[in-house]
């Protein structure tokens, strides 16, 4: 006899927030029509740090992967991007392909770094993006700490760019916002999250480990090269300092450890956080720093949920929750 | 051809040979019980059986078929699970999903999670409780349970009885026997408690320092000489001959 599994259903408030984040993505993709240029590179960039927060949520909340090195795919997309336009591709479709070029770094870095444990997953990741922006900075075309300018994309119109780099940064935040959904409800979701409790006891009930870790490792690292794509599209500037720099990953892991870790929703709301602080206190340069360090602790020891493990409880009752990610049938 | 064969088995963790040169042979439908004093080596074997760790020498087969490189979820798909030592379950995870993500992982056949609700009922309305919520038989009972859904050929349960309570030993130890009268798999189980492994077991494999023992049906040898092979020391029978 084979069993059957189907997905648990969707609540009416899943619905709702489904609809009204299609709803509100929609709206974002007609605004560069009325907003200013200022509103649509804070879009823009408030775009990025959700593409950012999915794609670090998948690898530690789900896979229970913490990387401090995910700088690394946002830094050589830009250094690749640099270079398919260097070797004379078009700005647009250079930073298509820079994006997917990373890939063929990310593929074998992962044979490696997988087969590490906890933290020595988490160091040897931040380890590997020094190493690459050291190497990195050896390109003459990159002109060490000076960085470069990606000039064809800066001789397009200042207002056309930006609606096409929010475009593409709303569409991307789609793609990942979907992909996530799918891949984490369907199987792969249950397997991650068992390898996260228990990796060598998911071993022994016949999931393939690597093979799951591999594949969410993958799907985060393209998200994070995506963008790093937007982010050199949007500030035309190429840095290796900047572009590698580790303030990434504690953007990455301030907003899903605030917004809530492992789950769906809470790395948008982390990123909306960061965002709205960042308006607030980002003049205050290091301290304002030291306070995103401070809020995360406290998050840490006081409410390990985030925001919406304080919304939600205990109740199991999370919006849009992965819990539902394989029901048998009844009897 | 035996249905799981094990010949001259050695395991080590770095320079320590834990086991040593240890066989078997299992048939589907015979329990076999491995005992020991703490260190003896019982959960290595185990778990190198298991593929969770390499074997330096030897070889393992299953139904004719040498496994020895394979690794724990090859092992799985070919017809071994395993119920490790404190049940490992995901905690963070339901029964439900626990025995699900196993049945999904696994082999196809008999054992799905609805009829490992019917060997073990005290999981019927917990099945939406997280795993980490259970009590100690429970968690052994989901344990159990999600190695059963792999639909495997041998069973492999690391200290069944373990911190349990005296009640929930026997309501487990009640499952396995009615297991074990389907006859469709062999099992192989790990007990500290000696009389409950010579009442259980067809077989018993008694270690001392990675070694076997003692090793044959229970009945076979004398409660004297069980007790010293466990303990690692030389019996007086042994001594006589």
């Amino acid at each position: 006899m084979t069993t059957r599994y189907r997905l648990g259903g969707l609540s009416r408030l899943d619905t709702t927030l489904m609809a009204a984040g299609a709803v509100l993505l929609a709206l974002l993709l007609v605004l560069p029509l009325v907003a200013s240029p200022l509103v649509v590179d804070k879009l823009t960039l408030l775009m990025i740090y959700v593409l950012l927060a999915v794609s670090w949520n998948l690898l530690a909340g789900f896979a229970g992967l913490v990387s401090v090195g995910q700088q690394t795919f946002v830094g050589l997309s830009g250094y690749f991007v640099l270079r398919l336009v260097e070797a004379g591709i078009a700005p647009l479709p250079a930073l298509a392909a820079g994006s997917a070029a990373v890939l063929v770094v990310a593929w074998p870095l992962s044979w490696i770094v997988l087969r590490l444990r906890a933290a020595e997953f988490a160091v040897a990741m931040w380890v590997i993006a020094e190493t690459i922006r050291s190497l990195v900075m050896f390109d003459p075309l990159v002109q060490g700490e000076t960085g470069r300018s990606l000039m064809t994309l800066n001789a397009m119109d200042a207002d056309l760019r930006r609606t096409i780099v929010l475009l593409a940064a709303v569409l991307a935040v789609s793609v990942a916002l979907v992909t996530s959904y799918r891949l984490l409800r369907g199987r792969l979701g249950g397997e991650s999250q068992a390898i996260r409790d228990d990796e060598e006891a998911a071993g022994s009930i016949g999931i393939d480990t690597l093979r799951v870790k591999r594949t969410i490792f993958l799907v985060s690292a393209l998200g994070c090269t995506v963008a790093g794509s937007l982010w050199l599209a949007s500030a035309i500037t190429y840095q290796p300092r900047t572009a590698f720099g580790i303030n990434w990953s504690v953007f990455m892991l301030f907003m899903v450890l605030v917004g809530g870790l492992g789950s769906f929703t809470g790395p948008v709301i982390g990123a909306l956080l960061l965002f709205a602080i960042q308006e607030v206190f980002g003049d205050y340069g290091s301290w304002y720093l030291a306070g995103l360090g401070v809020v995360a602790i406290l998050f840490a020891l006081y409410a390990p949920g985030g925001v919406v493990g304080l919304i939600t409880g205990r109740s199991l009752r999370e919006p849009l929750s992965m819990r539902k990610t394989l029901v048998a049938p009844r009897g | 051809m035996s249905l799981f064969t094990v010949e001259d088995l050695t395991c080590r963790h770095g320079l320590l040979t834990a086991v040593q040169g240890i066989g078997m042979s299992l048939e589907r439908g015979e329990v076999l019980c491995i005992i020991g004093a703490n260190g003896a080596g019982k959960t290595t074997l185990l778990r190198s059986l298991a593929g969770v760790h390499p074997a330096a020498l030897g070889r393992i087969s299953l139904s004719g078929r040498d496994i020895t490189g394979h690794r724990a979820h090859e092992r799985v798909r070919g017809g071994i699970a395993m119920s490790p030592e404190g049940r490992r379950l995901f905690y963070d995870l339901t029964v439900r999903e626990n025995l699900v993500i196993a049945a999904e992982n696994g082999r196809k056949g008999d054992w799905t999670p609805a009829r490992v609700l019917e060997v073990f009922p005290q999981l019927g309305p917990l099945v939406d409780q997280e795993a980490g919520k259970l009590s100690g038989g429970q968690r052994q009972a989901v344990a159990i349970g999600r190695a059963l859904v792999t639909n495997p050929d041998v069973i492999l349960l690391d200290e069944v009885s373990l911190g349990l309570s005296p009640a929930a030993v026997e309501g487990v130890y009640a499952a396995l026997a009615e297991i074990r009268s389907r006859r469709d798999m062999a099992m192989i189980v790990v007990e500290q408690d000696l009389n409950r492994a010579l009442g259980f077991a067809d077989t018993i494999l008694c270690m001392a320092e990675g070694r076997a023992a003692l090793q044959g049906p229970p009945g076979t040898f004398s409660r004297a000489r069980i007790t010293a092979a466990y303990f690692g020391m030389q019996d007086e029978e042994t001594a006589d001959a």
